[in-house]
C-alpha cells in the first residue's frame, strides 16, 4: 500500500511538472494578465511615474505583448526584478517573460536555458566620472575606487578590462541602481560604471549633470533584448515577432499617426499589408488573430517612435540613435521580413 | 471457590493500535513519520522532475572554473582568475571575520549596558533603557544601511583630502584617515622579516602564514609562561613567609623586553597611509562596509544580550548582594566576585542563540557591499553560473557548520561554568 501511495505522489509531482511546461499563450491569456519582468527602476528603461505607470523602453515591449495577445495594453503585472533575482523568477515561472536591459550573452543562452528572442538595443559598457577628476579616458582608472552592480555581466568585463590594462581598482559591489547614485555622489566611489545607456539615465537625473562626463571607451557589447524560456518556442515566437513588428514598423513606415488609415484595407505594399493583417493570415500562424501586429503597434508606436518617447535626444536622458538606427540608415537594427 | 489468576491473554487485534493506550502513541508517531517521509520524498521527486524538465543536471563542476569577479574585502590573495572555490573561500573567511568581531564586541557592550541599566544612577539607567528598547524594536537590517548612510554621507571623500588647504586632515597625528571609502590605519611592517610559509601549494584553499606573527606569538607565548612562574614563585613565597615579594616590574619586563628585542631584530616599523592617486594607499584599509556591518550588528544584539545580562542578575537573591556587603566587599567587587559568576549559569544557554542570531545575520551583508559568504557563493557566482539549487545548499551546510560550531563551544564553556550539584 505504502509503495502505491509513493508511486501516486510521484505521479501527481509529474504530473504538476507537467502542467506547468504546457504553452505560455494559453497561460496568459487564461489569466488574463502578462507577468512581465522589468528593472527595479531605470528612468527612461523601466521607472514608475508619478502617477505609479510604469514607463520606459522596456516597459514599452511588454505592453505591445500585451496587446498583441490579450487586446489590452495595460494588462501587464509589472514585477519589477534586481540583477541578482532575474533569471530565477522567469525560470520558476513567476514571470512569462523578462525586459529588464539584460545582456545577451552564450551562457545565459545555453546553459541558464533561456531564449533571446531579440535585440532591443544596442548597449556597451562605460565609465561615469566626476568633471572635477579631470579624467579624460578609462585608461587612467588604475587605483580608482569603482561602483558596480553585483550579479551582472559588467562586473565580469570591469575585471577583464583592468586586467588586460594592468591596472588596479578596488570594486564597491552595490545591489541596485538608486545605492549606487548614492555613493557615486558621495564621493564613496570615484567611478560608476554599468551600460552606457544606463549611465546616460543616471546622469538625467541628477541635479547638476553637467558636472559628470562619461567617457569616450565603451569596453564590452551589451545586445540587450527580452528573454523567455528555453523549450516554450510558440510564446517564444510570439515575443520574438512583436518585437520585430515594431522594428519593421519603423523601417516600413508605419507609425502610429497613419496606422488607423493603412489598417484599414489592403494598401500598395504588400509587405505593410501582411504586418498589418489585411492580407495573409501571418496572425493565425502565431495562434493570434489577424489584427495582433496592429494592436502592438498602437500602444506606443514604432520602435522609432518609442525609442524617441522614453529614451530619445528630446528626453532627459538623450541618447543618439547610433547602433540603434535601422540597417538602412547605417545602424543595427534589421527586422527579418515578414512573410 | 473463584481465585484470581492472571488476566486471560487478550490477542493482539488491529484496532488496539487506536484504542489501547499502550499502542495509541506509538501509531500517530509512525503515521506523522510516514507523511513527513512522503512530504520529502515528493519535494525531492518534484525537484528531479522539474531539473529535467528544464534539462538541466546538478554537479559541482563549476567550482573549478575560473570567477572572473573581483571581491574587495579580502584577507587572503585572490583575483578574478582564481577559482569560483576560492572565492567562497574567501568569502566564508569574511563571515568569519565579522561575525567573530561582532560576538566580541556584542558581548562587552551588551554586559556593560546589562549592569548599567541596575545602576542606581537614574539618569544612566534611563539611557540604557532608551538603548536597548531602541535597537531591539528596529530591524537590522535598517541599522546596518543607517550605519553605512552614514558613514558614507557624513565623513569626507579621498579627495578632501588633497590640495593646499584641504577640507579634511589625517587624525592622531597624521597616522589615521577616516573616509567615506572606510578607515586607513598604520600597517605593521618588518624591514628584516622572515618570510612568509605558503601553505597548499596552489590549491583553492592556500594560504601563507607569516613567520614573523608565529616568532611574535611563540616569544609572547613564552614571556606569558614566565610570568606565570614567577607568580606562583610570589604566592609560595607569600604562604611561607607570609610576606608577598614586588613582582610588578619583573612581571613588566618579562612581558614587553623579549617582545621588544625580536621586534628589534625583525626591524619593525609602522607603514602610515598617504594619498596617492585616487585613493590612500599603504596602511590598513578598514572598509566601511565591514564598519557598518560590524557596527550595526554589535550594537544590535548587545541589545539582547544586555537583556539577558539583566535577567540573569535579577535572577541571584538580593541576600547575595547584602551578604556580599555586610562583609565588606564593594559593590564592584560585589558584581564582579559574587554576583556575575552565578548569574553565567543563567546567562551563557540563551547568550548562545544570540551568537548564532548575529551569525546568521551577518548574511545581510550584501546591503551595504560587504562580500560574505553569501555575497560570493550565494550571490554572485550562484548569479554568473545558474546553479541555485547547489550553491543555496551548500550554503545552507556551511551556516549549519559554523552555528553548530559555536553551539559546541558555547555548550563546552556552560558545562564549565555551570553550579556543580552533589
Amino acid at each position: 500500500m505504502k509503495k502505491s501511495v509513493i508511486l501516486g505522489v510521484a505521479t501527481i509531482a509529474a504530473l504538476a511538472a507537467g502542467a506547468a511546461a504546457a504553452g505560455t499563450v494559453d497561460d496568459v491569456k487564461a489569466r488574463g494578465k502578462l507577468n512581465c519582468g522589468v528593472a527595479t527602476g531605470v528612468p527612461g528603461f523601466a521607472s514608475p511615474d508619478a502617477n505609479g505607470e510604469w514607463q520606459g523602453f522596456d516597459v514599452a515591449v511588454c505592453r505591445a505583448v500585451a496587446a498583441a495577445v490579450l487586446d489590452d495594453p495595460s494588462a501587464v503585472e509589472f514585477i519589477p526584478t534586481t540583477g541578482k533575482t532575474r533569471f530565477t523568477a522567469l525560470a520558476s515561472g513567476e514571470i512569462d517573460m523578462l525586459a529588464r536591459n539584460t545582456t545577451w550573452t552564450f551562457s545565459r543562452d545555453v546553459d541558464l536555458k533561456f531564449e533571446f528572442v531579440g535585440v532591443n538595443y544596442y548597449d556597451g559598457q562605460g565609465f561615469m566620472v566626476p568633471k572635477a577628476l579631470g579624467v579624460s579616458s578609462a585608461k587612467e582608472l588604475d587605483g580608482a575606487t569603482v561602483c558596480i552592480q553585483t550579479g551582472t555581466t559588467t562586473e565580469l568585463n570591469l575585471a577583464d578590462f583592468f586586467r588586460i590594462n594592468n591596472m588596479s581598482y578596488e570594486p564597491v559591489p552595490i545591489e541596485t541602481n538608486a545605492e549606487a547614485q548614492q555613493q557615486y555622489l558621495a564621493g564613496a566611489c570615484d567611478v560608476y560604471t554599468t551600460d552606457a545607456s544606463g549611465l546616460a539615465a543616471t546622469r538625467a537625473t541628477f541635479e547638476n549633470a553637467g558636472d559628470h562626463v562619461i567617457l569616450p571607451e565603451i569596453i564590452s557589447k551589451e545586445p540587450l533584448g527580452p528573454l523567455v524560456r528555453h523549450g516554450d518556442h510558440e510564446w517564444g515566437d510570439v515575443v520574438r515577432w512583436t518585437l520585430n513588428a515594431l522594428i519593421a514598423a519603423e523601417e516600413l513606415g508605419v507609425t502610429s499617426a497613419n496606422i488607423d488609415e493603412l489598417s484599414s484595407g489592403p494598401g500598395d505594399n504588400p509587405e505593410v499589408n501582411r504586418l498589418l493583417g489585411t492580407e495573409g493570415t501571418l496572425g493565425e500562424m502565431l495562434g493570434l488573430d489577424a489584427t495582433w501586429a496592429q494592436r502592438a503597434i498602437k500602444v506606443g508606436g514604432n520602435y522609432g517612435e518609442v525609442f524617441a518617447k522614453n529614451i530619445g535626444e528630446e528626453t532627459p536622458i538623450g541618447l543618439a540613435r547610433g547602433l540603434n538606427a535601422q540597417w538602412t540608415d547605417g545602424g543595427l537594427l534589421y527586422a527579418p521580413p515578414f512573410r | 471457590m473463584t481465585t484470581i489468576t492472571d488476566p486471560p491473554k487478550e490477542h493482539f487485534r488491529l484496532s488496539m493500535l487506536l484504542y489501547d493506550t499502550r499502542y495509541r502513541s506509538a501509531t500517530i508517531q509512525v503515521i506523522a513519520m510516514i507523511g513527513f517521509m512522503l512530504l520529502a520524498a515528493w519535494i525531492i521527486s518534484n525537484t528531479i522532475q522539474n531539473l529535467e524538465t528544464l534539462g538541466r543536471t546538478v554537479g559541482f563542476g563549476f567550482f573549478s572554473e575560473p570567477s572572473s569577479y573581483d571581491i574587495n574585502q579580502r584577507l587572503l590573495e585572490y583575483d578574478s582568475r582564481d577559482t569560483h572555490l576560492r572565492a567562497a573561500f574567501i568569502g566564508l573567511l569574511n563571515t568569519l571575520v565579522v561575525a567573530v568581531l561582532g560576538c566580541i564586541t556584542a558581548t562587552i557592550i551588551g554586559v556593560m549596558v546589562g549592569v548599567l541599566r541596575l545602576s542606581n544612577n537614574w539618569l544612566i539607567a534611563r539611557i540604557m533603557t532608551v538603548y536597548v528598547e531602541m535597537f531591539r524594536n528596529v530591524p537590522v537590517l535598517l541599522w546596518i544601511v543607517f550605519a553605512m548612510a552614514i558613514l558614507i554621507e557624513s565623513l569626507p571623500a579621498p579627495r578632501a583630502f588633497r590640495g593646499e588647504n584641504p577640507e579634511a586632515t589625517m587624525d592622531l597625528f597624521g597616522t589615521v584617515a577616516v573616509t567615506n571609502r572606510g578607515v586607513y590605519i598604520p600597517e605593521f611592517l618588518f624591514s628584516r622579516g622572515l618570510g612568509d610559509i605558503h601553505l597548499f601549494g596552489t590549491s583553492s584553499l592556500r594560504f601563507d602564514v607569516s613567520l614573523d606573527l608565529v616568532a611574535f606569538l611563540i616569544v609572547l607565548g613564552g614571556s606569558i609562561f614566565a610570568m606565570r612562574k614567577v607568580s606562583a614563585w610570589a604566592n609560595a613565597t607569600q604562604e611561607q613567609t607570609g610576606d608577598r615579594p614586588t613582582i610588578w616590574h619583573i612581571q613588566l619586563g618579562l612581558l614587553f623586553v623579549p617582545s621588544a628585542i625580536l621586534l628589534t631584530v625583525l626591524g619593525f616599523h609602522l607603514g602610515y597611509p598617504e594619498l596617492k592617486g585616487f585613493n590612500f594607499t599603504g596602511g590598513t584599509h578598514l572598509r566601511n562596509s565591514l564598519i557598518a556591518l560590524w557596527l550595526a550588528l554589535s550594537l544590535y544584539t548587545a541589545a539582547f544580550i544586555a537583556e539577558i545580562v539583566r535577567a540573569g542578575i535579577l535572577a541571584i537573591s538580593k541576600g547575595q548582594t547584602e551578604a556580599a556587603s555586610a562583609l565588606g566587599l564593594r559593590p564592584g567587587r560585589t558584581m564582579r566576585l559574587v554576583i556575575l559568576p552565578q548569574a553565567l549559569r543563567v546567562i551563557i544557554p540563551p547568550m548562545i542563540s544570540n551568537y548564532l542570531n548575529l551569525t546568521k545575520n551577518s548574511s545581510l551583508a550584501i546591503a551595504v557591499g560587504y562580500m560574505d559568504i553569501t555575497g560570493t557563493l550565494g550571490g554572485i557566482t550562484m548569479n554568473q553560473t545558474g546553479r541555485e539549487l547547489e550553491c543555496v545548499l551548500l550554503l545552507m551546510l556551511v551556516y549549519l557548520t559554523i552555528s553548530l560550531s559555536i553551539s559546541a563551544v558555547m555548550n563546552w564553556y556552560n558545562n564549565r561554568v555551570k553550579l556543580v550539584e552533589r
